[in-house]
């Protein structure tokens, strides 16, 4: 940790799109000196220490929120939370206005996550502090994909060449479009599977090819990206049925043998195991579902680093 | 009232064929002569050497938001954002609150413009009670209190039964009606145009087959009535190609564009910033060159602002939380200048007639043209000032534009309605 050089020159993380290879490369090995605190007995560094830091959360999540919070505090961080139930969020006190408070509370960072794509923009064009976007919407969900790259890069070596396939609901899923990014940056192809009502118009020009066919999709893959099936959908008309949905794009261990021997098969989480995702998929030897899960800490941890540490941390992790 | 003579300038005014150098003689709020050379003392004399003098633009949709929504706009600041503008007559529209569906509030916008307004206003009535799509707002009653035409701009008119009446019973009234054209079972929580760049932000997308459905179902509607209906704010292919299939079979329809719609496209709405959220969407590439095309060729017979202030704080939200709308007036004839003019996609006499003489045919206003005898709107346009867009400079309160910091070239340098002097040099007098 301490050779490398910090040369992430941005204020926000608001999207993978305007990054680099090079740079997503430099999250992924900053985060890889990360995880070797894990390891130790004391999994606690100063990095970050007198370093305020917001987790700002206008929808409910557990597992994002949770991840950022304990990165922060393996750093040292002051970790802060402020969520919809208790915050003057319900108050009706604006994101512009919410951010000037947090700024004034002298934030260092904000973590947001919220319903509307943009809003991460929103609140970096009105404070200083960093902002890092943890889902907008169906925009952007940045640290998932970087921890998506970690793990694929953990289990299979390098991305570039691989093919990977993201199958279900791409039009509501923000977890696809930062994936697509960033896979298509490190040099995969890309394939996406789901029912053509679930595929937004035009995906094609974000460099993925589309199929609405699994077992079609599935033949030749070594990685597959499971994604949660909202169970609203049914509601609003884009399925008949979580039945049909099962049936035509669930995957279970006898769909798997179509993809390659060493196929790898990951999900961003929460599951709906029965209908995405078969139990025994989800935790079979393929399965690097849990894997992501530390790696998600270790990810948030660079990227705080990266982004609040900066020059004045000059032995950062050690 | 003082006598103004208009010196030196070329005059355009294709409604009664003019593009020579001229002088031009107003007097009583009428003009009084026009010739090569006219010596005036007694009068004041506007220099207009190397501008470019045209009748008064006429914009026949604009959202002046009184009464109700007097904190993003009222008469006065909405006419002396016009009158900056070069505008000398705006029709508006009536989503106020209460709407203006009853004579009593057309008296109200009446009352209050004689008072507050500095240009002329030209109000239109709703179509429905109330915007509601449910009941024929009092039509009749709206025609005698002075509207020029009748719309639901804002909403569409879902029931194509109570549209078919409302064709009809306009007849009776020399009306023409405005669509808004939006099929709103496609474009329920919709917010940017539907395509690659709604793909890329995950944006709620509006179709533009939400626009073309209806676009056809009201040129139907209008062929079977035989009433006149002027499609607002066209912004997809589809619609330019079904208003120029129906001109082509005789049907009485005419078209208006926006000067956002000809200039920008949906990639705009990449930086999330609200000021590109307007209705309907900044659309694809692809649209804005077959737009320019229906410009060039006179499918679109009018360029309208569809001016839509909005307090700051309004648009200072999430992307789906701000209101849709542009505040238009300020930069709408540099947009048409820097975009169509000097691109040569609309020579200045074509531009200039969608911008007087066109909007004044469709609305029956005895407006648009410089013969002597009419009334004296004119504006004085400097084709070559460049400038850079302040929001700031506004006399809109709705400083919401998409082109702050553009710079933009060619503007109006001086406004003349009913003969008096409104505007000179950007100041409003």
């Amino acid at each position: 940790m301490s050779d490398t050089q910090v040369s992430f020159k941005h204020k926000d993380l608001l999207s993978l799109k305007n990054l680099t290879k090079e740079e997503i490369k430099l999250i992924l090995d900053t985060a890889e000196s990360m995880k070797e605190i894990f390891t130790r007995k004391i999994k606690k560094v100063p990095t970050l220490r007198g370093k305020t830091i917001i987790n700002l959360f206008y929808e409910p999540s557990t597992r994002t929120k949770s991840s950022f919070d304990l990165a922060g505090k393996r750093l040292s961080a002051d970790m802060m939370s402020l969520s919809v139930s208790t915050s003057s969020v319900v108050k009706g006190e604006s994101l512009v206005d919410t951010a000037q408070t947090l700024e004034a509370m002298g934030a260092d960072a904000v973590i947001i996550r919220h319903s509307i794509p943009g809003s991460p923009h929103l609140l970096a064009d009105t404070i200083d502090a960093s902002v890092l976007n943890a889902g907008d919407g169906a925009h952007a969900h940045p640290t998932q994909a970087l921890l998506d790259m970690y793990t694929i890069r953990e289990k299979c070596g390098e991305i570039e060449g691989k093919t990977v396939l993201i199958v279900g609901d791409i039009r509501h899923s923000r977890v696809a479009r930062s994936n697509i990014w960033a896979l298509n940056k490190l040099g995969a192809k890309v394939r996406v599977v789901g029912p053509p009502t679930l595929i937004p118009p035009q995906l094609e020009k974000m460099g993925v090819e589309i199929y609405y066919d699994l077992h079609e999709a599935l033949t030749g893959v070594d990685i597959v990206n499971i994604l949660r099936i909202q169970l609203e959908r049914q509601e609003s008309g884009f399925l008949p049925s979580l039945r049909e949905y099962t049936k035509f794009y669930g995957i279970d261990e006898e769909v798997l043998k179509l993809a390659n021997d060493d196929i790898t098969v990951m999900h961003p989480g929460p599951m709906n195991r029965g209908i995405e995702i078969m139990p025994e998929v989800a935790y079979g030897e393929d399965s690097v579902i849990t894997d992501q899960i530390p790696n998600g800490v270790a990810v948030r941890m660079a990227l705080l680093y990266l982004l609040t540490g900066g020059e004045r941390v000059e032995k950062a992790a050690n | 009232m003082k006598k103004l003579l208009i010196k030196g300038g070329k005059v355009v005014s294709p409604a009664d064929d003019l593009n020579e150098e001229l002088d031009l003689l107003v007097g009583d709020g009428k003009v009084t002569e026009v010739a090569e050379e006219i010596d005036a003392p007694e009068a004041e004399v506007i220099d207009a050497t190397d501008k470019i003098v045209t009748p008064g633009l006429i914009d026949m949709h604009v959202h002046l938001r009184e009464p109700g929504f007097e904190h993003k706009e009222d008469i006065k600041s909405g006419t002396e954002s016009a009158a900056a503008g070069g505008f000398t007559s705006v029709a508006c529209m009536p989503n106020t609150e209460p709407v203006v569906d009853n004579a009593t509030v057309v008296n109200y916008i009446n009352d209050k413009a004689k008072i507050n307004a500095k240009v002329n206003v030209f109000p239109i009535g709703s179509i429905t009670k109330g915007l509601e799509g449910k009941e024929l707002a009092e039509i009749g009653f709206m025609k005698e209190a002075g509207i020029v035409a009748i719309s639901d701009d804002g909403e569409t008119v879902m029931n194509s039964e109570l549209m078919k009446l409302a064709l009809e019973y306009v007849k009776a009234f020399d009306l023409p009606v405005i669509s808004h054209c939006e099929d709103k079972t496609l474009t329920e929580n919709g917010v940017v145009h539907e395509g690659y760049y709604s793909t890329v932000t995950g944006l709620d997308a509006i179709p533009a087959a939400a626009e073309d459905i209806i676009v056809a179902r009201d040129i139907r509607l209008a062929e079977m009535t035989g009433t006149p209906l002027h499609i607002a704010h066209v912004s997809t292919k589809r619609a330019v190609e079904l208003v120029r299939d129906a001109k082509a079979r005789g049907v009485q329809v005419t078209a208006e564009v926006t000067p956002h719609h000809f200039t920008l496209t949906d990639e705009a709405i990449t930086t999330f910033d609200t000021n590109t959220k307007v209705n309907p969407p900044l659309r694809s590439s692809e649209d804005v060159a077959v737009i320019k095309e229906g410009l060039a060729d006179g499918t679109i017979d009018v360029i309208a602002t569809d001016h839509a202030p909005h307090a700051w704080e309004e648009k200072d939200v999430e992307y789906d939380y701000a209101p849709f709308g542009i505040a238009g007036l300020e930069t709408a004839l540099p947009l048409v200048i820097t975009e169509l003019v000097k691109p040569e996609v609309l020579s200045l006499e074509e531009a200039i007639e969608k911008l007087t003489v066109n909007p004044a045919q469709i609305l029956s206003l005895n407006k648009g043209s410089l013969t002597v005898g009419e009334d004296a709107d004119i504006t004085v346009i400097d084709l070559d000032q460049e400038y850079e867009v302040d929001a700031n400079k506004f006399y809109s309160k709705g400083k919401n534009s998409p082109f702050i910091g553009e710079v933009l070239g060619g503007r109006a340098v001086a406004t003349i309605v009913n003969g008096k002097l409104v505007m000179k040099n950007n100041e409003i007098l």
